[in-house]
């Protein structure tokens, strides 16, 4: 009996080919290809990228097979990675107003330069199983293809500060911190938690989004803009002192806009919220920019008294790789602890019994 | 010569040399300031957070190819991740391991001291799930920064205080805080209150890695450690008062099992490497 | 041209650090570190084995002999500070007021620089009595080469706590640290 409440070398051995066994399913039926996955699981294989803060197709539709499409244990694998990868340096920052658009759209006007584009969005689905995808069947016929609008498109905040109806940002060229070198030291500047958030998970900033709308946190949202598509990577090597062209990645980019009832030294005017992932990840970039206006009560002189808005609660917990481990380290023997638990409660039933 | 037994593609210690450097700076430190929680750029690692990934960072940053490693879960070398955190070392260094406390360089454990007592030389690293003493009671922890800084713990007193006068007695079991030199408030980790007294005046070095946290902190050899109490309720651990059904032992910290439908309790060592060093008994309790 | 570091960087690194790391957790206590092939003027090898083992791109360095820098940035790459900004502050030639140096502060005491300073020798079972964290009863030191107020400045260090410098004597390949928590008395 002894034994039997031990694991050993044999156990997890067997533990974990039966996962191979688990993951690889009927073996009748064809294996999942990892380009197949890349492909046709495009939006799970970007939010392991964003949440895996690591850019690479290839092994994020690799993490997400070889987890078993669980996002949050693929996104750890790809963290995991992406630790032993050595750092060459940092990029320039990415200009998303030169972005070539997939998707943009504003709730905030009915129409402003370079026009609304719908981009290849669920929004107007109506959300009907489709069994003819159960089944196989032809090739989808290709979507119609328009002719690209050359107009620049700028960004609705940018017309908005021309106005002056948009509170500034202050303009840094400072090295913005990473902490995933350099832990978290509180009160941290806006480039630290955004940062965080745009790694944190989906399904909590989500929460934490949809609670500054129902009054936790008073924040007055509109999307002001959603704009997808990809945007160039550049970088400057320092022996050479030029930017060169490392290649495009996708990008995800919501800007809300919100009231602001002004200050003492401010007029009333819009402030914004800002949200950034990586791929295609909108309820993502949505749900940050709330977040990130929640964030800014305090900078605004707003109170601060919704979780939202509070950075410790929201950066200590947005992490779904800290949180998942965390919670389900709970699975691990603690008998030690329980143990003396059980001495602590009989001995204080027994003194209150006497 | 170190790379012998080394998985291929991975820096000996599986960390890269830059974050061996940024993790010594900071023990030693942690060394300098006992019981203060020196933060660090904690890294993530091919196991999961809880799993021991402070641990594992501090000891892959000290480790090397003469060290022989232990690894304990619970006081046992044979729990799954005692088994799995070794494997995992003996992957990434290729250096001997061992379950004999005394043959061992560096012990890292998760919820337990050793009941042989520790020698110079020995380096004992504790895996940490939450560093700060004073989370339960302040959970902002930039307010609790402040309350060391001021070495303000009048929180804890408080609480302390109120068990006693609820429950005549301390309420907490495990992870008991301590006082490191009579300055820093600190959590031993989650071993059970009746092991804090070995953290006292240890001859061997303490290093406590917290890896979702991202905090380390040491108790220099021969350092003054002592369990926060009250002059009229001194500080009592307390062990089951049964005898290990293996090896008889009365001092040792024990399991509880439970082995029949009926709720029959046996209790066994928890440190397997502390039983199996002694006499079994004559099979009195089979 | 610039001398070698480490022959084997990983391993040489480790035993070193182990050496500090020991040196730091039993104040006084002396001992060698892996000995480089050729060692940079004027440095020790203990000074320049600590720094290979401790200093990078992400530690400011002060150091009073300009002509080790070259080698200093060349393995490390370290950004080279004022002395009050240093994390690792270097001295070959004299040591600078303690008091002058990064203290760290009561929230931040780990900011605190670490000062490697050179010195004539160390001689451990006589001289000084060490007391304090990592010492069971008292440890014996004697350091020659220091200036003649060295022990007013240590008290007023040391009554800092938790803020106060970290110190890494060397000489030649040896070195014993007097973390900011050490007692120091005159022999006697």
């Amino acid at each position: 009996m002894y034994v039997a409440v031990k694991g050993g070398e044999r156990a997890i051995g067997n533990a974990h080919a039966w996962l191979d066994e688990a993951r690889r399913g009927d073996p009748a039926l064809a294996e999942l290809d990892v380009a197949q996955v890349e492909q046709q699981l495009g939006l799970a294989v970007d939010r392991v990228m964003a949440e895996g803060s690591c850019y690479d197709r290839g092994l994020a539709a690799l993490a997400v097979k070889q987890a078993r499409g669980d996002l949050i244990e693929a996104a750890f694998l790809l963290r995991a990675y992406r630790t032993t990868l050595a750092r060459f340096g940092a990029s320039e920052p990415v200009e998303t107003g030169a972005m070539r658009i997939q998707r943009r759209i504003s709730a905030t006007y009915k129409d402003l330069p370079g026009g609304q584009v719908l981009g290849p969005t669920f929004d107007y689905t109506h959300r009907l199983l489709d069994f003819a995808l159960a089944a196989e069947r032809e090739a989808v016929a290709p979507a119609p293809e328009g002719v690209a609008d050359p107009a620049p498109m700028p960004r609705v905040t940018e017309l908005l500060a021309r106005e002056g109806l948009m509170r500034r940002e202050s303009r840094s060229d400072a090295e913005p911190p990473d902490l995933t070198r350099d832990p978290l030291n509180f009160p941290v500047p806006r480039a630290a938690w955004l940062q965080a958030l745009a790694r944190g998970d989906e399904g909590f900033l989500l929460g934490l989004g949809y609670s500054t709308q129902r009054g936790y946190g008073n924040s007055h949202p509109f999307a002001g803009e959603i704009r997808m598509g990809e945007v160039t990577v550049e970088f400057t090597p320092p022996e050479l002192g030029f930017a060169i062209e490392l290649g495009e990645i996708v990008l995800t980019e919501c800007q809300m806009v919100n009231q602001f009832a002004g200050s003492k030294s401010e007029p009333p005017q819009f402030t914004r919220g800002y949200g950034l992932v990586f791929g295609h990840g909108e309820r993502k970039a949505m749900a940050m920019a709330l977040v990130d206006r929640g964030l800014r009560a305090e900078e605004l002189g707003e109170p601060v008294d919704a979780p939202a808005q509070s950075q410790e609660f929201v950066l200590y917990h947005c992490d779904n790789v800290e949180a998942t481990g965390f919670v389900e380290h709970l699975k691990l023997p603690h008998y030690v602890d329980f143990q003396s638990e059980l001495e602590k409660l009989r001995s204080l039933r027994q003194e209150a019994g006497q | 010569m170190t790379e012998a037994s080394i998985e291929a593609g991975y820096n000996f210690g599986y960390l890269d040399e830059n974050t061996k450097r940024m993790i010594r700076r900071a023990l030693l430190k942690a060394v300098a300031v006992p019981g203060y929680q020196v933060p660090f750029g904690s890294r993530e690692m091919p196991l999961p957070y809880g799993w021991g990934t402070g641990g594992i960072q501090v000891t892959a940053s000290i480790i090397g190819a003469d060290d022989t490693l232990k690894v304990i879960d619970q006081g046992a070398d044979d729990t799954t991740n005692a088994v799995s955190i070794r494997r995992f070392f003996n992957r990434v260094t290729g250096v001997a391991t061992t379950e004999h406390t005394a043959a061992a360089t560096i012990i890292q454990t998760r919820h337990r001291v050793p009941e042989a007592k520790l020698r110079e030389g020995q380096v004992l690293v504790y895996q940490v799930p939450m560093p700060e003493p004073l989370f339960r009671l302040e959970p902002r922890v930039a307010e609790t920064k402040r309350m060391h800084a001021l070495a303000d713990y009048g929180l804890m007193h408080v609480k302390l205080y109120e068990d006693i006068a609820r429950h005549g007695a301390a309420t907490t079991s495990y992870n008991y805080p301590v006082l490191v030199n009579q300055r820093y408030l600190m959590s031993p980790s989650p071993i059970p209150a009746f092991d804090n007294p070995k953290l006292d005046r240890m001859p061997a070095l303490q290093l406590f890695g917290a890896g979702r946290e991202k905090r380390i902190y040491a108790v220099p050899p021969w350092t003054e450690v002592k369990s926060l109490d009250f002059e009229d309720h001194p500080f009592q651990p307390a062990r089951a008062d049964a005898a290990c059904v293996i090896c008889g032992a009365r001092d040792s910290y024990l399991d509880e099992l439970i082995v029949d439908d009926s709720g029959k309790r046996h209790f066994v060592c928890s440190d397997t490497d502390y039983c199996a060093s002694r006499p079994p008994v004559q099979d009195a309790a089979a | 041209m610039i001398g070698p570091g480490f022959a084997d960087p990983v391993a040489d690194s480790q035993r070193c650090f182990r050496a500090v790391l020991e040196a730091m957790s039993r104040p006084g206590r002396i001992h060698r570190v892996p000995a480089l092939a050729e060692v940079p003027a004027p440095l020790h090898g203990a000074t320049a084995a600590v720094l290979l083992t401790l200093a990078d791109g992400d530690t400011p360095v002060w150091l009073d002999c300009p002509a080790a820098q070259d080698w200093l940035r060349f393995h490390c790459g370290c950004p080279l500070v004022a002395q009050t900004a240093a994390a690792f502050v270097v001295a070959t030639a004299g040591m600078p007021a303690l008091a002058a140096l990064a203290q760290g502060s009561e929230e931040e005491p780990h900011l605190a620089a670490t000062l490697l300073l050179q010195v004539e020798s160390l001689q451990a079972g006589q001289g000084w009595r060490l007391t304090g964290p990592g010492i069971e009863h008292a440890h014996r030191l004697a350091v020659a080469g220091l200036p003649g107020d060295f022990l007013a400045q240590w008290a007023a260090n040391r009554a800092r706590f938790p803020r106060g410098v970290d110190i890494v004597l060397c000489a030649g390949d040896s070195l014993a640290c007097l973390p900011r928590t050490v007692r120091i008395e005159e022999a006697g």
